[in-house]
């Protein structure tokens, strides 16, 4: 143990005693700033400065130091450094969130203790490798008096997967919970949070008995519900299309489902803006023909659920093959040997077995539907749903994050019980007849009526999406859709121009900028996505702890908040001390990690559980700790589920809107916030052109990443199926 | 440069293991001398595999104190054991060829390249698989996969090489050949080993010492001819060999056996220690005859429910005034056929009296 604690203890130190304990560059100056460099670290700020409340903190360290360094006091070492650890732990958090710009940010120890003379920032480089040291003080000290079998490593990532989760995940829920509950002057009470919980214009059902519009929440939950249904119906026709017919072109059915994660959620709906928009192509052509006048008419609920269809049929169609594929072929035939017909075979086996996974699919598209920002912020007109009025709450001229807030928990319980239902009743409730060898056989047809019912859905549909993607493409081209379609590449040039300037190349085009920034954080956030997601994984199907129930739920949980929560909660959590990221980089990184953390965990739990345990067991047997365990025998085996978890990670990154729109500043600016920023100036030619640019892009990486690693590997996983149910909007 | 051993003894002092409320390894001692091989048999779910993970350092010991070379290692976690394990899936790794899994112990125990691949190369000769490094184990039979797992583990010159059915997935035939191969190499190199098995026959055939486990705790240990012929309670006589159990009683006891009464018979069985009374007879099925034509004398009256040929010998499920008795008689020459009337004698050997 020594070595380890005493790397960990040193950098303690050097966190304490020479690096700068609050950040630079915060977006709020602090009174009387500390100096820069060593002068600023907690050690001389605390005895030059007066902020004699870091001064503590050197208590731990002395302590972890004595049991270290002195031989006599050894035995003694794994209680001290987990007591030091964690009061350490408790300190840093503890004067970080009490102390606030001002003084006292909370206000009864003000009343307690008077008032401070001075204020603090947020945290900087000293004050998170402190806390981290402490972090792996106390795990060390844990892993010492014997638990996770005294091994320093899964005591260690259990603590910092925890603590990230904690901190990135359920302090910005914190936040939100007690942000709906704000008085307006810093206080919290139940009354304004009931009050604005109980908000008519949420709640009203006006709309069943006069000519108003209902409560937001209504218009929310009819629109997934529908979505839902239409998606699963769409999805269930094209798996037994896929699975249980001789159709010929399946493999232009599998492109279908990769389109969704290539795509930004909101390009569907401008393409339907181009078909069905005041000057698309359908309603200029019926206004010619048939005299129709030209509406609006897609503007609103029909809109929205008919780009969320378009979206989400991937989705469910994906999960849906899993369902058919799943249902063995022996069952079917045992039933027709037992002289039932194809038709009755069908009602009385293949559908009662397909059941459970309907409703699955069902949840799952009610869950992106509700969750899903971009396509009712572009389409929704007057029909105003969660996601959009929570960013209206904040951006708009409204500014009113309390009410955010409130429509936040909101959102995020409806989400929530979705999920728990998803979880508990139907992972109860599924059929699992995928066994071993003795299911093959060749799945029988299906009856007349519903092959033809099921192609006479998927096909036009499929035919449908396909058209849209193509205008897309071709959009990009035209001056301007609908009134003038000579063919241009002056959006292209307007977003991605290159001239030649005195200095050299000048990236004078528009969407540079935020083309370059997206990819930038995309590339940072994927393998630290990757990273944390597969740690998690090893944690889950590798060691058994208490508590690893617990773990696991909330692990998955953070994947159910939806993307519009969590960026309004960052912004609420992370824009003051001790915490303090809004403008920065680092906050859209880290809100990327934690929103595509849940999938890399799906894709590593997969490829992990089909690795014999005792492998890792005969590595130890022979002489490797745990980080050679994973370096040389775990890590190359799951090489598959690295790469899948990388390609996600970074494609969602660059296709994500939803939380991320709260978090742009005009320093980083990310491509889809920048689209959706064009598209409401009516600026469409751009917004088309650097969709399509990105779509292609990103179908460039895919197909450079699957030819760079083997088509074999990744295809034998099959890890992108498994990813792909799970896309955050 | 050879393979060695430094065998080490291993002594367990109370050891209990607890999952929550329930003890898998409820307060178990035993000592395990150096140089021997010792095996742990019982039933599934017994907790010879978990006191077995124990001695590996995968499970931790909820209580007591584990000794392996006379150092206490309970609290060491198995990568600083110097303890190595043949598993039952063999484990080996998959993306790494015969070679570089055998030199895997070596090489991350930071041996050079060049000396962990000549020592590899010499544990695969050791066990019968020289040339074999280049392929990779999906390449192998079961029975050259399991040479290969033994080789990784031996070339680490273990003070305690642990075997976890390693048997298991081999077809009957195979099984007997490796098991003797594995007891040879024990013999040879001089190795401490732990061995699991919940195959009696098996236990028998390759130990010094068996322990038998039930129901988390030690049934009994000793040699296996101990075991076989005194076995001490109820358990073990059924667990090793078989045996026909039937209510007797201890009369009296000298020079070293004792006087069993059984209906009206007398036999004389090893003294098991016990007081004078109520005891169980614990019979093997190959002690007893089956006598035809004959009434009285010293024998049980018995009917024949079944006979089964089966080659080598015979097999009978007989009705007594005791109960259904079960017997193998080597006489295939003349068998007794089903439904006749027999009278069923007791050969001095292979009858012992437990506790009831």
């Amino acid at each position: 143990m020594r070595p380890r604690s005493a790397v960990w203890l040193a950098l303690g130190w050097v966190g304490f005693a020479l690096l700068p304990w609050f950040a630079g560059s915060g977006t709020q100056p602090a009174i009387a700033p500390p100096s820069p460099g060593p002068a600023g670290s907690a050690l001389i700020d605390g005895l030059t400065s007066g902020r004699w409340w870091l001064l503590p903190l050197a208590l731990p360290l002395l302590l972890a130091l004595a049991v270290t360094a002195l031989p006599g006091l050894r035995a003694r070492q794994p209680v001290v450094l987990l007591a030091s650890g964690a009061f350490g732990l408790a300190w840093v958090a503890a004067q970080g969130f009490a102390i606030g710009l001002n003084g006292w940010a909370w206000t009864w120890l003000g009343a307690l203790f008077g008032p401070l003379p001075l204020g603090q920032g947020g945290f900087g480089a000293g004050a998170a490798l402190t806390a981290l040291s402490f972090l792996f003080l106390m795990t060390n000290g844990f892993a010492g008096l014997g638990f996770m079998k005294g091994d320093r490593f899964t005591a260690g990532a259990i603590g910092l997967v925890l603590a990230a989760i904690a901190a990135f995940v359920f302090l910005p829920v914190g936040y939100v919970l007690s942000g709906a509950g704000d008085t307006g002057t810093g206080g919290f009470s139940a009354a304004a949070l009931g009050a604005r919980l109980a908000a008519p214009d949420i709640w009203r059902l006006s709309c069943l008995t006069e000519a108003k519009s209902c409560g937001v929440v209504w218009n929310s939950v009819f629109l997934a519900v529908l979505t839902g249904i239409a998606t699963t119906l769409l999805g269930l026709a094209f798996a037994l299309v896929a699975v249980r017919t001789g159709f010929r072109a399946k493999k232009l059915l599998r492109v279908l489902t990769v389109l969704p994660i290539i795509t930004p959620p909101f390009v569907i709906s401008l393409a339907v803006i181009l078909l069905f928009g005041r000057n698309g192509t359908v309603t200029l052509a019926m206004s010619d023909w048939f005299g129709l006048p030209v509406s609006r008419w897609i503007y609103g609920l029909p809109g929205v659920l008919l780009t969320q269809t378009l979206a989400f049929t991937p989705i469910s169609f994906l999960v849906m093959i899993g369902v058919v594929q799943g249902i063995g072929p022996s069952l079917e035939e045992a039933a027709q040997t037992l002289r039932a017909s194809r038709w009755v075979t069908f009602r009385t086996v293949t559908w009662p077995l397909m059941r459970p996974g309907v409703a699955n699919a069902f949840l799952i598209s009610f869950i992106e539907s509700l969750a899903d920002f971009g396509n009712p912020l572009i389409l929704g007109g007057n029909f105003e749903v969660l996601s959009t009025k929570i960013y209206f709450a904040v951006v708009g001229a409204q500014n009113d994050p309390g009410r955010a807030a409130a429509l936040g928990i909101i959102l995020l319980c409806l989400c929530l019980g979705a999920f728990w239902v998803q979880r508990q009743w139907l992972g109860k409730k599924s059929y699992a007849t995928v066994g071993g060898k003795g299911d093959n056989g060749i799945p029988s047809q299906l009856p007349r009526g519903v092959k033809i019912a099921a192609y006479a859905t998927a096909l036009p549909w499929a035919a449908f999406t396909f058209v849209l993607y193509g205008l897309i493409l071709f959009g990009g081209f035209t001056e301007n859709w609908g009134r003038n379609n000579s063919l241009t590449l002056r959006h292209y040039i307007a977003a991605f121009d290159l001239s030649w300037g005195p200095g050299g190349l000048i990236w004078s085009g528009r969407a540079w900028g935020s083309l370059f920034t997206t990819i930038e954080v995309a590339a940072l956030s994927a393998p630290l996505t990757a990273a944390v997601g597969l740690l998690t994984a090893y944690l889950l199907v590798r060691q058994s702890f208490k508590g690893r129930g617990a773990f696991e739920f909330l692990t998955m949980l953070s994947f159910a908040i939806p993307g519009t929560v969590i960026g309004i909660s960052y912004i609420l959590a992370f824009n003051q001390p001790p915490i303090e990221l809004t403008g920065t980089v680092t906050i859209l990184i880290i809100c990327f990690v934690f929103r595509n953390m849940p999938v890399s965990i799906r894709a590593g739990v997969a490829a992990m559980s089909q690795i014999d345990r005792s492998l890792d067991e005969c590595s130890l047997t022979l002489g490797a700790g745990s980080v050679q365990t994973i370096r040389r025998v775990i890590l190359p085996l799951l090489r598959p589920a690295i790469v899948a978890s990388l390609v996600y990670s970074f494609v969602r990154a660059i296709t994500s809107i939803s939380a991320v729109i709260f978090l742009v500043s005009p320093k980083y600016e990310l491509a889809t916030a920048y689209i959706v920023g064009r598209v409401e100036q009516g600026d469409f030619g751009l917004a088309i052109a650097y969709s399509s640019a990105l779509i292609v892009l990103m179908s460039v990486v895919i197909a450079l990443i699957q030819f760079a690693v083997g088509e074999r590997r990744i295809g034998r996983r099959t890890a992108t199926p498994v990813t792909l149910q799970e896309k955050p909007v | 440069m050879s393979i060695a051993s430094k065998p080490a003894g291993v002594e367990f002092r109370n050891v209990s293991r607890l999952y929550g409320n329930t003890a898998a390894v409820n307060d178990v001692s035993f000592t395990i001398e150096a140089g021997t091989l010792v095996t742990l048999l019982g039933p599934s779910g017994c907790g010879k595999t978990t006191t077995l993970r124990m001695i590996a350092g995968l499970e931790m010991a909820s209580s007591g104190t584990i000794l392996i070379g006379g150092k206490d290692v309970t609290r060491l976690p198995a990568t600083d054991r110097n303890v190595t394990m043949v598993f039952q899936s063999y484990a080996l790794f998959p993306h790494m060829t015969v070679a570089d899994n055998v030199a895997y112990g070596l090489v991350v125990s930071g041996v050079r390249k060049r000396d962990a691949a000549a020592k590899a190369a010499e544990g695969l000769e050791l066990v019968g698989l020289g040339g074999y490094g280049q392929r990779l184990p999906s390449e192998l039979s079961g029975g050259q996969q399991q040479r290969v797992a033994v080789a990784r583990a031996l070339v680490l010159e273990p003070e305690v090489l642990l075997f976890d059915e390693p048997l298991s997935n081999l077809d009957a035939k195979l099984r007997r050949k490796m098991r003797d191969d594995i007891r040879e190499l024990q013999q040879k190199l001089g190795l401490t080993s732990v061995y699991v098995t919940h195959d009696q026959e098996e236990a028998l055939a390759v130990s010094d010492r068996i322990i038998v486990m039930n129901k988390s705790v030690i049934a009994q240990s000793g040699t296996p001819d101990e075991l076989y012929r005194r076995p001490k309670n109820r358990f073990v006589a059924d667990f090793i060999g078989g045996a026909n159990l039937i209510d007797g009683e201890l009369v009296g006891r000298g020079g070293g056996t004792a006087t069993v009464a059984l209906g009206r018979l007398t036999l004389s069985v090893p003294d098991p220690g016990l007081p004078a009374g109520e005891v169980l007879l614990a019979i093997r099925p190959n002690a007893i005859r089956l006598r035809t034509g004959e009434t009285g004398g010293d024998g049980i009256p018995v009917t024949v429910r079944k006979a089964t040929y089966l080659g080598s010998h015979m097999e009978y499920g007989l009705t007594s005034e005791f109960g259904d008795l079960f017997v193998v008689d080597p006489n295939v020459a003349s068998p007794v056929p089903a439904g006749a009337s027999a009278l069923a004698t007791f050969t001095g050997d292979g009858i012992a009296a437990v506790a009831r």
